[in-house]
């Protein structure tokens, strides 16, 4: 069986539209989603990323546009699309009251393999998820990482050409996170396509080769990881001083040595400096920052911490849209409220 | 809380990327489960439910005992001269009210599942669409078969003796689990269109109360003002009712039984599609 169409795409959508209510919760989307790679949705709570996967997934219909998986219309071929697509959602996906190993079998049996079949492809799963000692026990007494990983595990009973995963390491701590994005790159490896929506721009850097960031239902940039980064500077430069009074000579040094943007952070000794943004005297990130620093030591600005950080998502959607994140969730509220 | 996790990650086996990798490789897919295979499936995950909670049993054994005890006694002297004549009358009629009364659990669980993740993934599998709710009724079925024989049981203890025998008492049961199974499909429907559990009970509560109490179960009709008679005889809980006495009483009431089995045909095909229709929509 190909996995790719003529055109290699496995997702394509032009103008896709989801409204609840008054909501325009996925606003005209348009994405073309290369076969064989990891695609990242980055956007806030609230952006449209769920909504736009569930459609794809065929769980919802969308309300205007077209979507289509592999070529095929997410409407009016859903079940061709089922066969060919696994979904991980934002919650547990399996069902709490059962076991690791029921739940694979459960699934693996709806999937058309026999009962012994189905038997052994969950020990196997197990196994590799390293879950086997947990396989017994009833899901809804497993930790936030357990639960991910037989999520994951039930999305992948058969190796699906499509993968969907809804924020998968929301919530995690980071251990349990970077196991994730492991299997992540191994299911990637075999050839599955993987969409992967995520709140945190560093997992987008880390798996996805392309990456759409999403905000109030529209795409409002795409592009390659490069391309991205390019739009909004290399990183960042946090500085703490040690003493307040000298934040405001410290705005000056920085917004004089490295023509940026200077942010000044909520503690009274923090301010933050975009660097690395376009035409910097084609310097890199960092001889910008060494530049700043030593400007500041020779005007006399004691700083006891430095940093130089990629752009936070935050970052990202003030140079993109010109709000912050915790904004645009803020106004969400106020819609559905 | 970071303790917490911090042990867990601890505990927790790595993951085997290379396994993993191994067990990716076969993009064999087996053939899709037929309606049926699919359909058993879920029955059978809601068998693993009842084993993983069996609490939830307590309303096809509990309840139906207490109603067998509450109704005998309470009205067997008034209406029949003894509790031990009541009887007699009283239990198929019984039977067909507490398993009736059960089936709009189903409803809540319904209701209560579809807001969990996992109907998420049910409905993005490739299978025949409605197996996931013909499963939740088959479980079900054997909740009402549990029902019945426990209220059968209790029945006996107090004196019940029907005449039908073996034979008689096993197409009853069969005859009310079939019926039980095709009226559900009304609950299913209110699982799925109603908010929230309780807003589903309420409803449940409307619909069945007045459908079980104004029957044949606990006296004759022919009592009642002519209104009432009009709707009493022509409700499927009377047939259902009256099919069921007479099975188990060892006659073959024909009519009954197939006013029961129309009804049942009836049921299953108006609620069915709407029931599948708010699946495919939600």
């Amino acid at each position: 069986m190909s996995t790719q169409t003529m055109s290699g795409l496995a997702i394509e959508t032009a103008g896709l539209v989801k409204t609840f209510g008054e909501t325009r919760a996925v606003d005209g989307v348009d994405l073309a989603v290369p076969a064989g790679t990891v695609y990242g949705v980055l956007g806030p709570n609230g952006a449209g990323k769920t909504t736009t996967v569930k459609m794809l997934a065929t769980l919802l219909r969308p309300d205007g546009g077209e979507a289509h998986v592999f070529g095929h219309d997410v409407v009016r071929e859903a079940d061709a699309v089922r066969g060919r697509v696994s979904l991980t959602g934002q919650y547990a996906s399996v069902d709490e009251d059962l076991t690791g190993t029921e739940n694979l079998v459960l699934l693996g049996r709806l999937l058309g393999h026999g009962k012994q079949a189905a038997r052994e492809r969950a020990a196997q799963l197990l196994e590799a998820f390293g879950l086997t000692d947990a396989a017994g026990k009833q899901v809804k007494n497993y930790s936030g990482g357990m639960r991910r990983r037989i999520d994951i595990a039930a999305s992948i009973l058969n190796t699906p050409d499509l993968l969907f995963l809804d924020e998968p390491t929301t919530g995690l701590d980071p251990r349990s996170r970077n196991q994730v994005w492991d299997i992540v790159r191994a299911v990637v490896a075999q050839g599955t396509t993987v969409m992967l929506t995520t709140q945190y721009l560093d997992e987008a850097d880390q798996l996805a080769s392309r990456i759409a960031v999403i905000d109030r239902g529209k795409v409002i940039a795409e592009g390659t990881k490069g391309e991205l980064k390019a739009s909004v500077g290399a990183g960042s430069v946090h500085l703490r001083l040690r003493d307040a009074e000298q934040r405001p000579e410290a705005e000056r040094v920085l917004r004089l040595t490295l023509d940026a943007e200077v942010q000044l952070e909520p503690d009274p000794v923090a301010l933050t400096a975009r660097v690395g943004s376009g035409a910097a005297n084609g310097q890199g990130a960092a001889e910008q920052a060494g530049r700043a620093l030593a400007e500041l030591a020779r005007t006399g600005v004691i700083v006891d911490n430095f940093s130089l950080g990629q752009p936070s998502l935050d970052e990202v959607f003030l140079a993109l849209t010109g709000h912050d994140t915790h904004k645009t969730a803020a106004d969400k509220d106020e819609v559905t409220a | 809380m970071s303790t917490v996790t911090q042990t867990e990650s601890k505990d927790l086996a790595p993951v085997s990327t290379e396994s993993l990798a191994a067990l990716l490789v076969s993009k064999e897919r087996p053939p899709r489960p037929s309606a049926f295979s699919a359909s058993m499936t879920f029955g059978w995950r809601a068998i693993l439910k009842i084993k993983h909670v069996p609490e939830q049993l307590f309303d096809v054994t509990a309840f139906p005992i207490m109603m067998v005890l509450m109704y005998t006694y309470l009205f067997g002297g008034a209406l029949a001269g003894s509790p031990k004549e009541y009887i007699q009358f009283l239990l198929p009629g019984i039977l067909v009210m507490s398993v009736v009364m059960i089936t709009m659990y189903t409803g809540v669980s319904v209701n209560t599942d579809i807001e969990k993740g996992v109907f998420d993934r049910f409905r993005s599998l490739p299978i025949w669409r409605p197996s996931t709710m013909v499963g939740y009724l088959l479980g079900d079925a054997l909740r009402y078969t549990i029902a019945s024989v426990v209220m059968l049981t209790v029945g006996v203890i107090l004196g019940y003796r029907p005449d039908g025998g073996v034979a008689g008492v096993l197409a009853g049961i069969a005859l009310l689990v079939a019926f039980s199974f095709a009226f559900s499909w009304i609950w299913t429907m209110f699982g799925l269109m109603l908010r929230s559990e309780k807003s589903v009970m309420g409803v449940s509560m409307m619909v069945i109360f007045p459908l079980t109490f104004l029957s044949n179960v606990f006296v004759d009709p022919k009592t009642m003002p002519g209104w009432l008679q009009a709707f009493v005889n022509n409700s499927p809980i009377t047939h259902l009712a009256s099919a069921v006495r007479g099975l188990m009483a060892g006659d073959w009431p024909a009519a009954e039984v197939a006013w029961s089995v129309g009804w049942a045909g009836l049921f299953v095909l108006v609620f069915g599609p709407i029931t599948m229709r708010l699946y495919n929509r939600r």
